[in-house]
């Protein structure tokens, strides 16, 4: 399987990302609390550019012990959104968080020294 | 180890261009050959908020002029035209509402002879693969619900004329069913006496969420000019937070969902059951971003009822359903049920390879590609082509021949 130079280790802060386009395919590279994850960049929807909205923690509503809503607030699990319709997805799976059924294909990262590279 | 050519992007605000943001759809346009065949969006947007300053020079009234230039210095605080409860971005997630700035501040310094509403419309057409695009506002898709009737015919007469003579006048390939200011009959009246045979206005358009009843006789000679001149009243869906009854929800998800269809299914009813379709029986009628599930679902609800109160609406010699088959429909937001069979029935329902028109309600968060019409399995090949853009062709007499660049 073909490697694609990605960036340097040193390069990428917590939170970043690059776009990989290799051959036909683009691929999604993220930078999240120590780890790489990559995933097609073309939506499970419509084909829109999956990888490149916005990274945002997961909202949940907060239900009280005896069931009542107490309002809403972040998870601590990370997700990125689509930018064209706001799919979400979760970050360390590439499942559509809508319908779990759904996933965007994910690659293999490789660092070699101080070079990170994806597995395209 | 094998190595691919490849290239690497990092993402910047500053970066961001419309284009590029639709790139993929751009390579859907050319992987199916978008360029062989005519794509007609019967409803698409720009924020004419955007250019107000300009908009307001256009009203008549030098009072009312003077009260919506003065409110608008006001940014944040209270303005004369009001606005909409909701939060379409989805909290910020449908990033291009917020970077179309930086799209806004290159075409200003393109410094084109046009107005940048223009350059900016055709910009993400060619990026989709369309050759016309129908176009409305965005804000004053809520001005039917403003208080002052004289506001809202004011705002209409300006921003009509601000459209014909700044967009339109300019640009072939971008047309429009003009606002009606609906709240006032007689003003109505004179919008389709005035505007009508301006330029690229292929009709004319009643935002729903309002609260006058469309079979009211005030509208009747209204009906009779658009029918004679063979021009088509659509009716463009919005919601109304503050209507009773979805004031009763609490996301935006649920008054989106229930307001886009809720007004359009009002109108729809009072338009069959009070015998207009017999009445102006030659008078196209366009229902526009209610989705299609609606449609389906009013038709066998009218249907049903109908056989058992035929006397609640004497005028009617068919069903419902029957007169509703032929009016014609907008597509956008398509419901795609995983289950394509119950999709199928819908389109089966609307007889929508001669009445349904695809739309793209671009750049609103839920627009549609073409490729929602282009990739279902069950169209015949006309049904698929008119859907995309000859039944649009032919009710708003364009020329079929693509014209269209995509990049």
């Amino acid at each position: 399987m073909p490697e694609c130079f990605v960036a340097k280790a040193s390069e990428m802060q917590d939170g970043d990302r690059r776009i990989v386009v290799a051959g036909s395919a683009e691929i999604g590279v993220f930078y999240k609390d120590g780890d790489y994850f990559a995933y097609s960049n073309y939506c499970v929807h419509s084909g829109g550019p999956a990888c490149e909205g916005l990274m945002i923690n997961r909202v949940v509503d907060v239900i009280g012990p005896d069931r009542s809503y107490q309002g809403q607030t972040f998870s601590d699990d990370v997700h990125f959104v689509c930018p064209w319709h706001g799919y979400e997805f979760e970050l360390k799976t590439g499942e559509c968080v809508g319908d779990r059924r759904l996933r965007l294909k994910k690659f293999d990262v490789v660092r070699r020294g101080d070079d990170i590279f994806v597995v395209a | 180890m094998d190595m691919v050519r490849s290239e690497v992007r990092k993402l910047a605000a500053e970066d961001y261009s419309t284009a590029q943001h639709l790139e993929h759809a751009s390579q859907q346009a050319r992987e199916r050959n978008y360029q062989d065949f005519l794509i007609v969006d019967v409803d698409a947007h720009h924020y004419e908020s955007e250019s107000y300053k300009d908009v307001f020079e256009y009203i008549e009234s030098p009072v009312i002029r003077r009260q919506a230039v003065e409110s608008a210095k006001r940014g944040g605080r209270a303005s004369m035209l009001g606005g909409q409860i909701g939060y379409q971005d989805i909290g910020g997630r449908i990033i291009r509402h917020e970077l179309r700035r930086h799209d806004i501040r290159r075409h200003d310094k393109l410094g084109a002879p046009h107005h940048r509403d223009v350059g900016m419309t055709l910009e993400w057409m060619d990026a989709m693969g369309v050759d016309y695009s129908c176009l409305f506002p965005t804000p004053m898709l809520f001005l039917g619900l403003h208080p002052q009737v004289e506001v809202e015919v004011a705002m209409c007469r300006a921003y009509n004329a601000w459209l014909c003579e700044r967009v339109l006048a300019v640009e072939p390939r971008i047309i429009s069913m003009l606002y009606l200011p609906f709240n006032d009959p007689e003003a109505a009246y004179k919008t389709v006496k005035d505007f009508g045979d301006k330029k690229g206005v292929v009709g004319f358009m009643v935002t729903s969420p309002r609260y006058k009843p469309v079979h009211d006789n005030a509208y009747v000679k209204t009906y009779a000019l658009l029918e004679e001149m063979g021009k088509p009243i659509a009716f463009h869906a919005a919601y109304n937070w503050n209507d009773q009854s979805l004031s009763l929800t609490n996301r935006f998800i649920s008054v989106h969902a229930l307001g886009f269809m809720w007004f359009n299914m009002v109108h729809m009813t009072n338009w069959v059951i009070n015998g207009l379709p017999e009445r102006f029986p030659k008078l196209k009628v366009m229902w526009i971003e209610s989705g299609l599930t609606w449609a389906y679902c009013l038709m066998q609800r009218l249907d049903h009822s109908y056989m058992m109160r035929t006397s609640d609406c004497p005028s009617l010699k068919r069903k419902p359903s029957e007169y509703m088959r032929e009016m014609y429909y907008s597509s956008q937001p398509m419901e795609k049920p995983r289950d394509r069979s119950i999709l199928e029935a819908t389109f089966k329902m609307i007889n929508a390879e001669t009445q349904l028109m695809w739309s793209s309600d671009y750049p609103h968060w839920d627009f549609d590609l073409p490729s929602v019409i282009y990739d279902l399995p069950f169209l015949s090949e006309s049904g698929r082509r008119n859907i995309l853009g000859g039944t649009a062709a032919k009710v708003f007499g364009l020329d079929p021949k693509p014209v269209k660049k995509i990049p």
